[in-house]
């Protein structure tokens, strides 16, 4: 396979203009990963879950401190700062940790779908066994938080050629798998409608962390930039600017203080950007822009404006 | 393609943790702590005493900083070996220059092989907690469970043999097995380090207390495996010493943990930073220095006490 198809070629330039309520250029939104790891997972046949022998004590209490420091920490941080999260979750989570689940919930943060824990990948999976994961999610998040679930990250970002037309079937509106672009798009799946999420490689914490090896004030930094060129771009048509974070990263003693300013940061932009949720995103591009997108990118995609 | 129903089934899925080892818990919801004279932070200093034989363990996994090279990895055993027999001599001199209380986590081998590194580790009133006989020594999962008791049983009998009673204990590369817990708590070990998951100490379920060992500020993971500047790395530390101070005024007493290597943090071109680093933390009125015992006792004591 040269190419999946998930969806159409479409330059940035020329597409027709995106505005997010209100008037505001940028749509800003952030991503805690509330994950659980297993200390004891099964062995997938294509991915090991963990570096040690399993109990890998070392790597799984990195990831546990996330749960029983980290996220305390940035709830309350947020919450400072009146910015819902839009958690992707570990749905295993609802019963491993409820009262976490029932506090983020009441404080009207959103949750997608991130697999049952971090450790069970998609690799391997037959199209039927995929769809009951998917299916177990939306049920699960659904008894726990009344909530129904629109969007997806697949578990450790890992997928089958099926994914992403799974979504559609199963009723999701946005997926968050994808990185080509830094505005909502729609994607090529039969049925209901899917738009493309942008979430973010580039300025998630475990890439600032642990690949780019970031400060804590660079990791702030970063963002910032990110965010002044994006909000600067979202006057030509609205853009989507995401934080992707983890508590076990971004929530240690030495990162929650600088990683505090760029939510002050944020804050302070309130009258030019939209401090929302992804779903909340998703919902306003299919009742305004999807249609529009869709037949403008299958009527030549822009290729000819410039 | 299909997977085995294992993997469609979550046997440990329930409330709290997927395994009994310890219970769940939020640290924002425990005891306060009171350190002596009202301290906010206790700063524990560790300093790594390490032995890395040169042909490497082949079972379980291999430790941070082993060799790397197909055998004979000269460049890698000699350049472990300078941090004990040179660039140690200069963390004594530096932590000893800032007051500060220390532990050593120490291999045993060398009580014979360099006897002289632990005389001096003792006459500079360092703290000595156990770290297995030597690097290749690992605890890891599927291993049997009395090669395990043996490997704990050597280290702890080496040291009987030098008349100290190490109280803590850091498994090689921090790795464990099922069973490490209970069999370090049946040896008599009151704390562990093995366990990275909190910032203050917690109740293991069968097992010694868990201290708050904080891999993300290690000089090893910053300074070599991130590649960072000195001056971030120290920046960072001071950055965590604020938000602890902080978060004790409403939360009581928290730990600070810096974890030093003499191989990495006492290069010549990096002692510098150490010195300053600790002449900054220990100029501050907020911080009591103290080894991992003190710690985990005076934090039993608030614990028990429900103080």
């Amino acid at each position: 396979m040269q190419d999946p198809k998930l969806y159409g070629h479409w330059p940035y330039r020329g597409r027709p203009k995106v505005t997010w309520p209100g008037g505001k250029k940028m749509a800003f939104w952030v991503a805690p990963n509330i994950e659980f790891y297993e200390l004891h997972p099964p062995k997938n046949p294509h991915r090991s879950p963990w570096p040690r022998p399993n109990p890998d004590v070392v790597n799984y209490a990195y990831r546990d401190h996330g749960n029983r420091v980290g996220n305390w920490r940035l709830i309350e941080a947020m919450e400072k700062y009146s910015i819902p999260g839009t958690v992707s979750l570990s749905v295993a989570m609802c019963d491993h940790f409820p009262e976490m689940i029932e506090q983020v919930n009441g404080l009207g943060w959103e949750f997608f779908s991130h697999g049952a824990y971090n450790t069970r990948y998609t690799y391997g999976m037959d199209k039927q066994q995929e769809r009951e994961t998917l299916q177990h999610a939306i049920d699960t998040v659904k008894a726990a938080t009344g909530q129904r679930v629109r969007g997806y990250l697949a578990p450790a970002l890992t997928h089958s050629v099926h994914t992403i037309e799974l979504l559609a079937e199963l009723g999701f509106t946005y997926s968050c798998d994808l990185f080509q672009d830094d505005q909502p798009q729609p994607l090529n799946v039969p049925g209901n409608p899917l738009v493309s999420m942008p979430y973010s490689l580039e300025v998630n914490d475990h890439y600032a962390y642990n690949v780019f090896g970031q400060s804590p004030q660079q990791y702030t930094d970063v963002l910032k930039r990110q965010f002044d060129t994006l909000l600067e771009e979202g006057g030509t048509s609205g853009t989507v600017m995401c934080i992707p974070i983890h508590a076990y990263l971004v929530g240690r003693s030495h990162r929650m203080g600088p990683f505090d300013e760029i939510l002050r940061y944020a804050e302070e932009h309130k009258d030019d950007i939209w401090i929302t949720r992804a779903g909340d995103i998703a919902d306003h591009y299919l009742a305004n822009y999807y249609d529009e997108a869709k037949a403008h990118i299958a009527a030549g995609g822009g290729s000819d404006d410039t | 393609m299909t997977l085995d129903t294992e993997f469609m089934e979550y046997p440990m899925r329930r409330k709290g943790m997927d395994h009994d080892l310890y219970p769940a818990a939020n640290l924002f919801e425990q005891p306060k702590i009171t350190w002596p004279d009202g301290k906010k932070v206790a700063l524990w200093v560790t300093v790594a005493a390490e032995f890395f034989p040169l042909t490497p363990n082949q079972d379980g996994f291999r430790a941070a900083g082993h060799m790397a090279t197909p055998f004979p990895d000269y460049r890698t055993f000699t350049a472990r070996d300078y941090g004990n027999r040179v660039a140690i001599y200069r963390l004594m001199d530096a932590l000893a220059h800032a007051g500060v209380n220390v532990t050593a986590f120490a291999n045993s081998a060398p009580i014979n092989r360099t006897p002289a590194l632990i005389d001096d580790i003792e006459s500079a009133g360092w703290e000595i907690a156990a770290l297995g006989t030597d690097m290749n020594a690992v605890h890891y999962g599927g291993m049997d469970v009395l090669a395990e008791n043996k490997q704990i049983e050597t280290c702890l009998s080496a040291w009987a043999d030098r008349n100290v009673t190490p109280k803590g204990w850091m498994s090689p590369g921090r790795g464990q097995s099922d069973a490490t817990l209970s069999l370090l708590k049946s040896a008599g070990i009151e704390w562990t380090a093995d366990w990275g998951n909190d910032d203050m100490p917690y109740v293991m379920n069968d097992g010694p207390i868990a201290m708050p060992y904080t891999d993300e500020m290690e000089d090893r993971k910053c300074l070599t495996m991130l590649g960072q500047d000195e001056n971030i790395w120290s920046e960072q530390i001071i950055g965590a010493a604020d938000l602890l101070s902080n978060e004790a005024e409403t939360y009581g007493g928290r730990v600070l943990h810096l974890a030093l290597t003499p191989y990495i943090i006492g290069q010549p071109f990096r002692i510098k930073f150490l010195r300053d680093l600790l002449s900054r933390l220990m100029a501050r009125n907020d911080i009591w220095s103290a080894t991992g015992s003190q710690i985990c006792s005076a934090w039993q004591n608030c614990a028990d006490t429900g103080d």
